[in-house]
């Protein structure tokens, strides 16, 4: 079921949680709204599921498919939400609290007590959890219970299912499992997915599209490729992962500061270029487009890449290096050693923090 | 190694100061007023305890206890589920307000119910002309009563329901829930054990209200005489024994009511350490 959000906005007391936002959703998809705390992501969610009013203006709308939900009860929205910290029923067995939903429909649609109890058995199959139909929550782990309340919150076969941070409480490796095994869900049951994480890492892997908000806008809605690739502007480059600054002065075509000097066709004056951890790369001795001299301050190796932490007189804050080892195996980096570094490709933003062009690629010269 | 505050000397000396002290204070009249009661043996004990102004007296008391546990049990309820559900303007000085009558003497709120129920009070004066008597009857014991004892139930919900906050409720709501069946299937069951908390205290402190109820009462014999004040009567005409039997009829409902509330901290207890 397609969602469609017509200049929704949000107010609390005075501060303004939401600015007039429009979105558009496709039947199927699987979005993820990311941003910092305070980004009005949740607040977001929490008036799509209708547990939040959005203020009253005469073009808000909310439509699910064909049909506008803007003045439509929580109860009566057919969603599916699952909470952060999950919300089961704590005095209810995990079969109770899965058939909770079906259980409160009124007495002409509800299902028989036996179709109620298929039905339930089905969706604790479907979350590998029928063995536990018995146990009451506090006996489940953590990764257990939001499987429970993923069942429960498909038991009613919703329109459209809302998830607020649904693995922000759990550990890494269980968060890995659980994405993986949404993802895998909702392909197979094609519904409509809306999910709220501060977590760029989650986004991206997870869903189809993302929308990036902050300070109560969205600052853009992209796939998770487009979206890392070129980023809009500069808050979305610099949230979507680690950032490298080199702030300096240019002067024909050359870009210094302090001791550090870069070949670079830019206009005169300051300029500020900003580079991933991965767009950089490391040598013993400068280059002739680039003598960047820096002090490795730390040497971590993380999964199939080692990150390099550098630090010089120059930079006001230390820059990260991520190389694969094997391409790093010949300089062998050390703590306190002293190499240079030079950049592969940067990115430019205006004062608005506009994107100013493409990524700018230097050519390697030999 | 000694852990900080273990010295054996200065632990044997709180230990035994806090034995003598409550030996001394709480133990020792307890055993006073069961052995007063049955000074004169069992025989004496139970004519006491059987005479008609005494089993009115019990009659009333437990009358406006079974009337004041309802009303309490709905108003705390209600008062909770505002104080913690809902944002408006004045919630907090609410919730002030639910303490008044603990800060308030009960002689304070009995006085001041004469003053409004009174036949010359405000209301009294209006309630006079067309013929309703509140004060003096038992009316005006169960008010004061229901007044002394209302936030005992709220009080006991207000912090658990601000602790367990409203995702429950919302859950339930997403899936479909009523109203009222939000609050039978998923409320109601989260807050049992505090609800039921409250309605002990509520139930010790009705049954034992002595100065607000002494003052709107009168103390007619047999007519609006509850328990605690009927104590007082026996013991004003020199019949110790009937008094302290009396006593002792009070003093095993508080223990009733301890035990309860034992027995309930400790059920909450180990459900915690379940889970």
């Amino acid at each position: 079921m397609s969602i469609r959000i017509e200049n929704i906005q949000k107010h609390f007391g005075r501060s303004r949680a939401l600015s007039p936002i429009d979105l558009d959703i496709r039947d199927g998809e699987l979005i993820g709204l990311l941003g910092p705390s305070g980004s009005g992501k949740t607040t977001l969610l929490r008036i799509l599921a209708g547990l939040e009013n959005a203020d009253p203006h005469p073009s808000a709308r909310i439509h699910f498919g064909e049909r506008d939900v803007t003045r439509v009860h929580v109860r009566d929205r057919r969603i599916g939400f699952v909470f952060q910290h999950y919300a089961l029923f704590r005095h209810m067995t995990v079969a109770d609290n899965v058939a909770f939903g079906l259980t409160v429909m009124p007495r002409k649609s509800r299902p028989s007590s036996a179709e109620i109890r298929s039905r339930v058995y089905q969706l604790l199959e479907m979350v590998q959890l029928a063995h536990l139909a018995d146990r009451y929550p506090a006996q489940l782990s953590g990764g257990q219970q939001q499987r429970v309340a993923l069942a429960r919150a498909l038991a009613l076969r919703p329109d459209v299912l809302l998830l607020d941070e649904p693995f922000g409480a759990l550990d890494a490796k269980v968060r890995q499992e659980l994405r993986r095994w949404l993802r895998h869900l909702h392909d197979e049951l094609n519904f409509t997915s809306v999910f709220v994480t501060h977590d760029q890492e989650e986004a991206l892997e997870l869903s189809d599209r993302v929308v990036v908000m902050s300070e109560g806008r969205i600052e853009q809605i992209d796939t998770p490729e487009a979206l890392y690739r070129a980023p809009a502007n500069r808050f979305v480059f610099e949230f979507l992962g680690d950032v490298n600054t080199l702030e300096g002065d240019v002067r024909n075509g050359v870009l210094t500061c302090g001791d550090a000097r870069l070949n670079a066709e830019l206009p005169q004056g300051p300029q500020t270029l900003l580079m991933r951890p991965h767009e950089l790369t490391l040598g013993h001795a400068p280059t002739s487009d680039a003598h960047l001299p820096v002090t490795v301050t730390a040497v971590v190796p993380v999964g199939a890449d080692l990150r390099v932490e550098l630090s010089a007189d120059w930079l006001p804050a230390p820059w990260l290096v991520s190389a694969r080892h094997s391409d790093v195996a010949e300089l062998s980096p050390q703590r306190g050693q002293r190499l240079y570094a030079r950049p592969l490709q940067w990115h430019r933003f205006d004062a608005d923090g506009q994107r100013l062009d493409a990524p700018e690629e230097l050519r390697l010269s030999a | 190694m000694q852990r900080i505050g273990d010295a054996p000397a200065l632990r044997r000396l709180l230990i035994g100061s806090a034995v003598i002290l409550a030996a001394l204070f709480l133990l020792l009249p307890l055993v006073a007023i069961f052995s007063q009661a049955f000074a004169k043996g069992l025989g004496t004990f139970m004519v006491n305890i059987t005479d008609t102004y005494t089993l009115s007296a019990i009659g009333l008391t437990l009358f406006i206890t079974v009337l004041t546990i309802p009303v309490n049990l709905v108003f705390g309820v209600m008062l909770a589920w505002l104080v913690t559900r809902f944002t408006f303007p004045g919630r907090r000085l609410l919730q002030t307000l639910i303490d008044i009558p603990f800060a308030i003497s009960p002689v304070v709120a009995g006085l001041v119910y004469l003053l409004l129920y009174g036949r010359n009070g405000w209301i009294g004066s209006w309630l006079d002309t067309h013929d309703i008597q509140l004060m003096f009857a038992w009316p005006g014991i169960l008010m004061v009563t229901i007044f002394v004892t209302c936030p005992f139930v709220a009080r006991e919900l207000i912090p658990l329901m601000q602790a367990q906050g409203s995702r429950d409720e919302e859950a339930a709501v997403t899936l479909g829930a009523s109203g009222f069946t939000l609050f039978r299937r998923v409320t109601l069951p989260n807050i049992r054990w505090a609800l039921l908390y409250g309605v002990i205290l509520t139930n010790a402190r009705a049954v034992g209200e002595f100065g607000a109820v002494s003052v709107v009462s009168g103390a007619i014999r047999g007519q609006t005489n509850t328990l605690p004040l009927h104590v007082e009567l026996l013991y004003q005409d020199y019949n110790t024994v009937g008094a302290f039997a009396c006593a002792a009829l009070l003093a095993l409902i508080a223990l009733l009511t301890l035990a309860a509330k034992a027995g309930l901290e400790w059920r909450t207890a180990r459900r915690e350490s379940v889970s």
